[in-house]
């Protein structure tokens, strides 16, 4: 609720682990709110939201911390730190977690191996193309292992070919155990990707279907 | 834990250069804040080690005692005020003594008194009071007894200085009250600016799972730092300061209050406590207080 204006309304959706899911619909229609209820940044009036068994919608502002390291968020503008390595900026999720340095320095190269970044970690986000800076901001979302990763438009910025690269990330990091959900407007993307896709209009859902959109 | 505060101190000391315009004016404000607060230190405590000495000098009311009253009355007069709590201390005078305190107090010239052929000075009393803010009371009950000449008590004097030592100690502590608050607001404003310009950062950290403790650790350092800093310049400017003022003007003033003006190391030695304990919560509190808003959710 914002104000007198209802972002989101009636949405019963239920999501399994390890399932990779699209949520598609036009602007406006309540996608990115339907994150934000996800990850606390904004607290549902009515209902009940479970990530894992834990009810967000009722948790103490002290579990919150808790709640987003078990999140891993991606963003259509990157949000990565511009005044740090690429290096920096993934050891940065492991630091405030406070992490030990070792586990830091050898976990950070290797997620950075899988992203094939491993040449960039001493350059700037600035020194970067667009597709590398999302795979930075990538590795950092999942380098302290969430259950669920969560991308609003990962690939809003991005090029076809550079959106398909990342989109063979997400593919291999949902294989690897960690559900996904995608928010995005590519409905080519979500059909030659084959998998479930959720159409959410005026803070409805209105479609849910298996193997891409009908 | 160590792990975090090593993290902690490594970010506050990153942001405080990082922010380096912002650094310095609110070192720049804090010290000046520190600098005429030390001023109104320094002024208070020499008034009061001043105002001390006028007191022990004016603590005493002198009873002088018609011819005709005997020492049994005095001793009389004498033990009755002695029970009073007001009065510390009652001492009888004989006019001998007296006398040869005056001869002492003439010194080389006590020639001219030999002259006399009787002693002119009368027996007295010397009450020591407890309290100088007795004095007018206890002035009043001696006048009251019978066999007495004259009592001689410098009230209005005593009054008017512990009126205006009164007023000081009011006034600096009202003044230092308001700075203190303008120093918060000064540097809770330049943490909000810290704050603000590492927006980004800290909604990444809320992103990955930063407890608020965490984010607000540098933060809080960061303004103690402040204060610190602040704490250091302002100590040193005010010693030395004060050591060339009492080295040239030192003499001056002591003959003119009828006191030695406080001794810098000792000053040194309070206002690092008072300056270090000042700046570094002034800096915690204002920095606590530009996050308050900003890690609510
Ligand atoms: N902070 C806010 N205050 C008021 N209204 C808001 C706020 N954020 C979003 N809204 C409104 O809530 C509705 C849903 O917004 P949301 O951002 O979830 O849409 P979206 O589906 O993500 O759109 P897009 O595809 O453009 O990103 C919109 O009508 C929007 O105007
Ligand atoms: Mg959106």
């Amino acid at each position: 609720m914002y104000g007198n204006h209802v972002g989101l309304k009636d949405v019963t959706l239920s999501i399994d682990k390890g399932e990779f899911v699209f949520i598609v619909g036009p602007s406006g229609s309540g996608k990115s709110t339907f994150i934000k209820l996800i990850s606390r940044e904004l607290k549902a009036d009515e209902g009940h939201i479970y990530v894992g068994d834990k009810d967000v919608v009722r948790m103490s502002n002290r579990e919150i911390p808790d709640l987003r390291r078990s999140i891993g968020m991606v963003f259509q503008n990157f949000r990565l730190l511009p005044n740090k390595t690429v290096y920096e900026n993934v050891a940065f999720a492991m630091e405030v977690v406070r992490s030990p340095r070792r586990t830091i320095k050898r976990q950070v190269p290797q997620i950075l191996s899988v992203m094939g970044i491993s040449d960039k970690a001493k350059n700037f986000p600035h020194e970067l193309s667009m597709g590398e800076q999302q795979r930075v901001a990538i590795a950092r979302a999942v380098i302290n292992g969430p259950q669920v990763l969560i991308a609003d438009e990962p690939t809003g910025n991005l090029d076809p070919e550079t959106a398909w690269e990342i989109m063979k990330l997400l593919d291999l990091i949902n294989r690897r155990g960690t559900t996904v959900v995608m928010v995005t407007h590519a409905i080519d993307i979500v059909n030659r990707m084959n998998k479930r896709a959720v159409t959410i209009e005026a803070g409805r859902i209105t479609g849910d279907s298996k193997g891409g959109l009908a | 834990m160590f792990r975090g505060l090593r993290y902690t101190i490594r970010e506050s000391f990153v942001s405080l250069f990082r922010s380096k315009v912002m650094t310095v004016a609110s070192v720049f404000s804090i010290t000046a804040m520190l600098l005429i607060l030390g001023l109104f230190f320094l002024l208070t405590v020499n008034v009061n080690m001043a105002t001390e000495g006028v007191k022990n000098q004016f603590d005493t009311i002198e009873v002088f005692l018609l011819d005709e009253t005997t020492e049994e009355d005095a001793a009389i007069i004498s033990k009755s005020l002695t029970s009073m709590d007001q009065v510390a201390d009652v001492q009888f005078i004989s006019k001998d003594q007296a006398m040869a305190e005056f001869r002492q107090r003439f010194g080389s010239n006590a020639y001219l008194l030999d002259g006399l052929t009787t002693n002119p000075l009368p027996n007295s009393l010397r009450v020591k009071l407890s309290d100088i803010q007795d004095g007018e009371l206890v002035a009043e009950i001696c006048r009251n007894f019978s066999g007495i000449e004259d009592v001689r008590y410098y009230q209005s004097e005593i009054s008017k200085i512990l009126d205006v030592t009164d007023v000081l100690q009011k006034g600096a502590l009202i003044i230092i009250a308001f700075l203190i608050i303008v120093s918060v607001v000064v540097v809770s404003n330049t943490i909000k600016l810290t704050v603000m310009s590492r927006e980004a950062e800290i909604r990444i950290m809320k992103n990955v799972g930063a407890t608020n403790w965490f984010i607000r650790g540098p933060l809080l350092l960061q303004g103690i730092l402040i204060g610190c800093i602040s704490a250091l310049i302002a100590l040193g400017v005010t010693f030395f300061v004060y050591r060339e003022f009492v080295a040239t003007y030192g003499s001056q003033v002591a003959a003119l209050m009828t006191m030695e003006m406080v001794s810098p190391e000792f000053m040194l030695i309070n206002l690092a406590w008072i300056f270090a304990a000042l700046g570094a919560s002034i800096g915690a509190f204002g920095s606590i207080i530009s996050m308050r808003k900003f890690l609510k959710a």
